[in-house]
């Protein structure tokens, strides 16, 4: 019986195994491979160039400061919103993570059409106080730090907050007791019991920095990070370069996770959730009027992107150029999306890809959570190893890997053609969003008591029967959200887009971006809003999908 | 962080002298729900008091008003006779026990222990010092480098009441000291936590659901019912000389009967059996109650088989097996059902038997 089983996993086991290596190991290794092809020349060639030298510096320079700003919005965000009571709290809080839903080109853009030289607030500043120059540049370091931090607080708000919902507020009451005042209760018992949420989020945040690409893109001016230089040595053609600098990139990522690791090594302990304490109404009439005040200036922040994204889609191409709002307003550039065969094409291209993508994820994932979750074999281990593993992956060096592998139909080195056709983006989506799928099932089918497998089969029902009635709907609520997240990434997936797209298999990230550089200002917006207009509409299908069956 | 250690804490006696601890009339509101309804009590230094109730009967949220994590809408909380209602826990320098413990799981246990001392700005070589030696008093000397989560639940109340003690507090508060153990344990920690409270002299407050808790480590006990007081006094006392019918329903086993009051003594009839009974009545009483229970309990009436000419007549509804007794559950008429234990005995379920009272007295109260 228990070896029968044991096979069985194998049997099981065997493809997913094998098809991740095919796909996420293989691309990689033959990146670092290449990078070797003529020794140490390549290498030579990266350390000896200043261009080269300067984009590492300069992508860990904005990954840690990144993660600082990060935590420098979201830790007190988390505080005020987790622990006071006062009037827009509750306004707060429902904006707070709106960042987050803005696919991450849409983010720089509107932030471009704020802050960039000719954006709106910058312009108003600039007539406001008779300036003959426009008072800042969104360029270099800080212009992409200063989107990051914007986009990505939201990690540390929902991991600190988590982390504050799950606080003992008897540790902190003990404390209190104990005669600590309230700075000696945050120093010694609250910030040190909520680090791994920090520490956490902080992670993240290192690692969406890190791997980052369209702020530094569109922003950079002549600043180079790994991520850009990387598709600078591709399009160069100099493939061998390309390597080292993408082995470089997910070296970085990988030292980063380590480091984090190795800084939260001592902790042993668990937040035991005991429930959180109340939150505490602000008493102090100034105090309350300073909070509302600054809580309505946050939210404006927060929701002043996504407004201008919809309004720049109603201006009219062209014509927007030295007033602080565009001008003139007009229906056309949604006209021309939905009748243009051509401008239509990203829209059905992003939709069907991040399908693909999503339902080759959910097959996948599910057989690897289920095995990993319930079943004890020989190659577990790997199995959760190569899950995980793409998360440690910068996106681009995903994407050249793919490039490098899977340019040539060669069944001895198993390798197929799908550089240049459709098939190459759904795959790198495919292999970014593991990670995200299979944990989110993997913490469905843990709620799920073991047991329940036992029961079933001896009951006298069949694998297949135990799987679809028993162990699927455990999994339901995992694959729903995982496949949700899934998908919203993939729609509006850019980093890995650039390096691998074609012109017929186009995103809408890359339509974005072209109609940007044709200073298609509406055009690029209506693109925008019509990718925040998928998210929502797919958040919504999978919310009442879930309503209906649960 | 400045601040002199002595000049943080407030109220209470100068001089280092220990004062009784006394919530007067307090009353604490959550919406339109009153969790405790004008409840006063005084615990003088040195003395145990157990505040006993089921869940949900206020225990708690007093025993946090008298610690300051809660401020009463009505009555005031004293120290010493010092109104400290409004001052808060960190600057009353009371020692607290939480139920769970609440000990800081990111710090070892020495650490832990000193933390009190540490907000109070003692250096560091004196607060280990001191918390090595607090350990010590509480049977854990040379544990102050392990990890909470290597402690087990007795190791860990242990922490916790060296944790309060170590502050010299000017008094100790402890939330179901003991729910958390098993058994065995439980028993004699009872009897170490009798001891040490005692032996620090100052007025101690700790909340149960467990009488028997009570019973065995407190001087008084105050008991609590949906938020009100219903009688504070010795465990003999509230055993013996119950105030009222809820008091002697809660405390201990028994069943209340309705009697007639003679004064000096009282009646019970069951069955159309009448019984001539002595009583004890509740301090302060007035000398007849129109309207009075007799509490009969399981060890103050006898049983015999068979049916006696001036015994109460029942049938035995269930029979259990306790060690040195046996607890029989009998229904006598008119839907009286009584417990009787008994050192020995050959009834079995389904007998008819026949029941009296034993000398007493027997706890009478009004109606």
């Amino acid at each position: 019986m228990r070896s029968s089983l044991r096979a069985q996993s194998w049997i099981i086991a065997f493809p997913v195994i094998a098809l991740l290596l095919w796909s996420v190991v293989y691309p990689n290794a033959a990146v670092i491979a290449g990078s070797f092809e003529n020794g140490l020349g390549h290498w030579r060639e990266f350390a000896a160039s200043p261009a080269d030298r300067e984009a590492l510096q300069t992508s860990i320079v904005i990954s840690v400061a990144s993660v600082f700003a990060s935590l420098a919005i979201g830790i007190p965000l988390a505080f005020l919103l987790g622990r006071f009571e006062f009037p827009g709290r509750r306004l707060l809080r429902a904006v707070a993570t709106l960042p987050a839903a803005l696919p991450p080109l849409v983010g720089v853009i509107a932030f471009l059409f704020l802050y960039g030289e000719s954006g709106v607030v910058t312009r108003a500043v600039q007539h406001t106080l008779g300036m003959a120059h426009a008072p800042w540049q969104l360029k270099g370091v800080g212009a992409i730090v200063f989107v990051h931090a914007y986009t990505m607080y939201v990690y540390v708000f929902l991991f600190v907050s988590a982390g504050l919902e799950r606080f003992d507020a008897t540790l902190d009451e003990a404390a209190s007791g104990l005669g600590a005042s309230t700075w000696q209760r945050l120093r010694r018992v609250t910030l040190p019991l909520l680090m791994p949420a920090v520490a956490g989020s902080a992670l993240l945040v290192f690692m969406n920095a890190l791997g980052s690409f369209s702020a530094p893109y569109v922003f950079g001016g002549g600043l180079r990070v790994l991520s850009t230089q990387i598709l600078a040595s591709k399009t160069n053609g100099a493939m061998g370069l390309a390597y080292v600098e993408t082995t470089v990139l997910a070296l970085s990522a990988v030292a980063g996770l380590a480091l984090f690791r190795w800084l939260d090594r001592k902790r042993k302990y668990t937040l035991a959730s005991k429930g959180g304490r109340s939150r505490r109404t602000i008493r102090s009439r100034r105090i309350q009027i300073l909070t509302s005040v600054a809580s309505a200036i946050i939210v404006i922040g927060l929701v002043l992107p996504h407004l201008m994204v919809v309004l720049v889609s109603f201006a009219r191409d062209g014509v927007w150029t030295t007033q602080v709002l565009p001008p003139e307003y007009t229906l056309e550039n949604y006209r021309r999306l939905f009748s243009e065969s051509e401008l239509w094409r990203p829209i059905t291209n992003s939709v069907s890809m991040a399908l693909i993508a999503t339902a080759a994820n959910l097959v996948v994932c599910f057989l690897a959570a289920y095995l990993i979750v319930f079943r004890r074999f020989r190659g577990r281990g790997l199995l959760e190893l190569l899950v995980a593993l793409p998360w440690a992956i910068p996106a681009t060096a995903i994407a050249l890997g793919l490039a490098a592998t899977f340019n040539r139909n060669d069944l001895l080195t198993a390798r197929i053609l799908l550089v240049g056709t459709f098939w190459i983006l759904p795959v790198a989506y495919f292999i970014r969003d593991i990670p995200l799928v299979a944990s989110a099932v993997e913490s469905s089918l843990r709620q799920m008591d073991a047991s329940l497998e036992d029961a079933a089969r001896g009951l006298g029902a069949s694998w297949l029967l135990t799987m679809r009635r028993v162990i699927l709907p455990a999994a339901r609520p995992g694959l729903v959200a995982g496949g949700l997240l899934a998908a919203v990434t993939a729609v509006g997936e850019f980093v890995a887009s650039v390096v691998l797209y074609t012109h017929s298999n186009r995103p809408i990230s890359m339509e974005i971006l072209a109609q940007l550089r044709a200073l298609a200002f509406g055009t690029s917006a209506a693109y925008s809003v019509l990718l925040i207009f998928l998210v929502l509409l797919m958040t919504l299908a999978a919310r009442s999908f879930e309503e209906r069956v649960a | 962080m400045t601040a002199a250690p002595k000049a943080r804490t407030e109220g209470g006696a100068d001089g280092g002298k220990v004062g009784a601890l006394a919530v007067n009339e307090v009353t604490r509101r959550f919406g339109d729900y009153t969790a405790v309804d004008s409840v006063s009590f005084e615990i003088g230094p040195g003395e145990l008091l157990a505040l006993v109730g089921a869940s949900g009967s206020g225990k708690t949220t007093t025993l946090r008003m008298a610690a300051g994590y809660e401020v009463p809408d009505a009555g005031t909380v004293t120290l010493g006779g010092n109104d400290i209602t409004r001052v808060p826990p960190e600057r009353r320098g009371f020692g607290m026990v939480f139920q769970h413990y609440a000990l800081f799981p990111h710090m070892p246990v020495e650490d832990n222990v000193a933390f009190g001392l540490e907000a109070r700005g003692v250096n560091k070589v004196d607060r280990l010092t001191k918390a090595r030696a607090a350990l010590a008093n509480v049977g854990l000397e040379g544990a102050g480098s392990r990890a909470i989560q290597s402690l087990s639940g007795g190791e860990q109340q242990r922490v916790a009441l060296a944790r309060a003690m170590v502050i010299e507090p000017r008094a100790l508060l402890l939330d179901e000291p003991l729910s958390n153990l098993d058994p065995t344990l439980r028993h004699t920690m009872r009897d170490d936590l009798r001891a040490m409270l005692r032996r620090v002299g100052v007025p101690a407050l700790f909340v149960t659901h467990d009488q028997e808790d009570a019973f065995a480590i407190a001087d008084r006990i105050a008991l609590l019912q949906k938020g009100k007081l219903l009688q504070v006094g010795t465990p003999e006392e509230l055993y013996h000389a119950p105030i009222s019918r809820e008091v002697a329903a809660f405390i201990g086993r028994g069943a209340i009967v309705p009697a007639v009051d003679k004064g000096k003594g009282a009646t019970v009839t069951i069955g159309g059996v009448a019984r001539e009974l002595s009583v004890t009545r509740p301090k302060g009483a007035p000398e007849q109650f129109a309207e009075a229970y007799v509490l009969l309990r399981p060890d103050t009436l006898e049983m015999s088989r068979g049916a006696g000419v001036l015994a109460w007549r029942g049938r035995v509804i269930n029979r259990r097996f306790a060690g040195n007794i046996i607890v029989y559950r009998i229904q006598l008429a008119d839907g009286v059902t009584v417990e009787v234990e008994t050192a020995s005995g050959e009834a079995r379920e389904d007998d008819n038997v026949s029941v009296s009272p034993l000398k007493g007295p027997f706890p009478l109260v009004p109606g």
